[in-house]
């Protein structure tokens, strides 16, 4: 009943969601590392597929930026500086494995409760996709929440931008698209820029409430 | 297309972005600061000029009567700013704590952030507007980072990953609002320009707006440090140099709130759509009252201050949230009000922080005894800021207040149950601050007063006469903002 085009393009967004998942329990920071790859591949991929059957071509500049820049750049950079940092261990998690599966479940079922509904009038490809979109953004935040180290707190705010990235190239027509994601391109070569200049996770590691109240600054001095 | 109001336009983002390459060049620190004071200045002058000329809307740019006044006060603060700036580093470079190559740094960000707020209070493009906070964010972050202690890195750190968070929040949003349009306008630049998008709103399908609104009010909400999304907000007040804490304060959180207005815009523009009025007085109401208990038991003089900016920023998302022509043009006044004070009371507070070397309220105690001028120049921002006549801040809260007891008497209760705390944790401070037994050293510092006794004597004299033209001015803003 759909047509091919939007075959395509659902197994490729919601392959995105799937790896998505795939990232929330990866508790090894080289593994994480390559799970992101292969969402900025699938990224690459979702964002050509529109390209092509939107006849959009400045969408190509985006995908060639999503597979150069995030599926092989920066993973290889983010790669050395763990490398030469040394803290190539596991990830302290706040919450256990079980729990947050089961978290990055209900939040992709509360996307598409969300989403659904509210575009009831654009077409099946717009909505499936802007659905699959909000679900990746939505399990990139339970990253970012559930993670201490700065490089997998990193690691959860790309993957959230490439659902946002996903959910621009899913709309039809809109401009700024390449704007946008050169925009979200500097500030994840600034934030890997900053970890490594700073070697910010180091005061990431612990968390006891002693330095924490260091942070807020309120017990200092 | 009007030729002079154009000129001023592109004299806006232009003076400042090449302003901020030449400042990357150049290592003379002192001719920097110069440098730095005269390029606000000029964009000062071109802002004022738009009130005379304007020109038409674009897809890219728009001036109308609401952001003009913005971009006026936006480049008068920059620029009073500036000046403060230069004396402020002179001695910052004097004590080590920045070297010339951070100073270099420092002021080609300074003209970055300026042409950032100018583009993103001048886009006529919900995308371009993004960009542009974005861009305003990247910047900030880098210079509150500046000082390279642990402190200072830990909140811009945090800064960057909340503010990150909130920009992607908001790029949702304009996403939604995007797709949302385009069925009625057409894909391409005229689904995203403000002047089409308010024009043909009610045409747009309500649900999505609405789900778009949230996202908006979530995202662009984290940059004007609405309780709870702001906890970046004190931390990057007080760890960055303190003329970065009056740009913060005084600038940047208006440009965010200035996004949330115009997306409150485009849903009151729609009949369909989800009231946006009570969303924004809950979050109002809630920065008002935990900021207002949070006031009490600082003891960082520049966290204080910080947490009374998410105050007024409540104050004046709440009476926007409240809407019609009183509420709505109590909240206009607030934000000039407040833009104005709290730069000049971190003016007095740089200066304070520099005589006596540290940044506890316990260690600057009896100021008005050993320096006098900033003393009483921190006195008087602070019965502003408090909200006593006479005052322009009372004003504007008083009209906040009678326009909620007219209509939700339960609700003023509350807003002013919040006033009045925080009119009592500033005061307590102040004794100390101000009266307290003189504490740290008493030596004489060099300073320029003129900025900070500048803006109070402007927000004195809006407490005591308003021009007849600015309040209908002001008046037909209001009534637009619905």
């Amino acid at each position: 009943m759909h047509s091919l085009a939007f075959d395509i393009a659902h197994l490729l967004a919601g392959g995105m969601v799937v790896v998505s998942l795939l990232l929330l329990y990866q508790d090894r920071l080289y593994a994480l590392l390559n799970v992101y790859a292969l969402h900025a591949l699938l990224l690459a991929l979702a964002v050509s597929w529109q390209a092509y059957i939107q006849h959009a071509a400045h969408l190509y500049v985006t995908a060639a930026i999503a597979l150069v820049f995030k599926a092989i750049l920066i993973p290889t950079v983010l790669h050395r500086i763990i490398q030469r940092l040394g803290i190539h261990r596991t990830i302290e998690q706040v919450v256990g494995v079980g729990l947050n599966m089961l978290a990055g479940v209900a939040l992709v079922a509360l996307a598409i409760l969300v989403m659904l509904p509210v575009t009831a009038t654009a077409t099946a490809l717009v909505r499936e996709d802007l659905a699959f979109a909000l679900a990746v953004v939505l399990l990139g935040l339970l990253i970012m929440i559930t993670r201490r180290n700065a490089v997998s707190q990193v690691v959860g705010f790309m993957s959230l931008e490439n659902g946002l990235i996903l959910a621009a190239a899913g709309a039809r027509g809109m401009p700024l698209v390449v704007e946008i994601s050169i925009a979200f391109s500097v500030l994840i070569a600034l934030i890997v820029i900053g970890i490594f200049l700073f070697r910010i996770q180091e005061r990431f590691d612990t968390v006891e409430m002693q330095m924490l109240d260091t942070f807020r600054g309120e017990r200092q001095r | 297309m009007n030729g002079t109001g154009f000129v001023a336009v592109t004299a806006l983002l232009v003076i400042p972005a090449t302003t901020a390459l030449l400042l990357g060049l150049l290592s003379s620190h002192q001719f920097s600061a110069r440098l730095n004071v005269g390029a606000t200045l000029l964009s000062l002058l071109a802002a004022v000029t738009l009130f005379k000329a304007r020109p038409e809307p674009n897809l890219y740019l728009l001036v109308d009567d609401f952001n003009v006044y913005l971009i006026v006060l936006n480049n008068l603060v920059s620029f009073t700013t500036s000046v403060f700036s230069a004396s402020y580093i002179a001695h910052e470079l004097a004590i080590g704590r920045l070297t010339p190559s951070y100073l270099r740094f420092y002021h080609a960000m300074y003209q970055a952030l300026m042409f950032a707020m100018n583009l993103a209070l001048l886009a006529n493009n919900i995308g371009l507007l993004w960009v542009a906070i974005e861009l305003a964010t990247l910047t900030t972050v880098l210079m509150v980072g500046i000082y390279r202690t642990p402190e200072a890195l830990e909140a811009a750190w945090k800064y960057f990953i909340l503010g990150s968070l909130g920009v992607a929040l908001a790029l949702f949003g304009t996403i939604l609002v995007y797709l949302a349009a385009q069925p009625v306008v057409g894909e391409g630049l005229p689904a995203m320009a403000w002047h089409i998008l308010i024009a043909k709103a009610n045409a747009f399908d309500p649900a999505l707006l609405n789900l778009a609104f949230v996202f908006l009010l979530l995202g662009y909400g984290t940059k004007v440090g609405l309780a709870p999304l702001h906890a970046w907000l004190p931390d990057a007040h007080a760890e960055g140099p303190t003329p970065i804490s009056a740009v913060l304060s005084g600038l940047l959180l208006n440009v965010a709130l200035y996004a949330v207005l115009r997306f409150k815009m485009l849903m009151s523009a729609n009949a369909a759509a989800l009231a946006p009025g009570p969303l924004m007085v809950g979050l109002g109401l809630v920065s008002v009252l935990f900021a207002s208990l949070m006031l009490y038991r600082r003891n960082d003089i520049k966290r204080l201050f910080a947490y009374s900016s998410i105050e007024h920023m409540g104050i004046i998302t709440f009476a926007f949230g409240m809407g019609g022509p009183l509420a709505n043009f109590a909240g206009l006044l607030h934000i000039a009000l407040h833009s104005l004070t709290k730069s000049g009371i971190f003016f007095a507070v740089g200066q304070i922080t520099q005589a006596k070397g540290s940044q506890r309220i316990s260690q600057i105690q009896g100021l008005t005894e050993t320096h006098p001028r900033l003393g009483w120049g921190l006195t008087l921002g602070v019965v502003a800021i408090a909200g006593m006549p006479p005052m322009g801040i009372f004003l504007s809260e008083f009209l906040v207040v009678s326009a909620t007891v007219a209509r939700e008497p339960l609700l003023a209760l509350l807003l002013v149950a919040g006033l009045l705390l925080a009119f009592g944790a500033l005061l307590l401070r102040l004794h100390g601050l101000a009266f307290g037994e003189p504490q740290g050293s008493a030596a004489p510092v060099q300073a320029s007063y003129l900025p900070m006794f500048m803006h109070l004597a402007l927000v004195l004299v809006a407490g005591i006469w308003l021009p007849a033209p600015l309040v209908a001015w002001f008046n037909h803003v209001a009534a637009r903002l619905g």
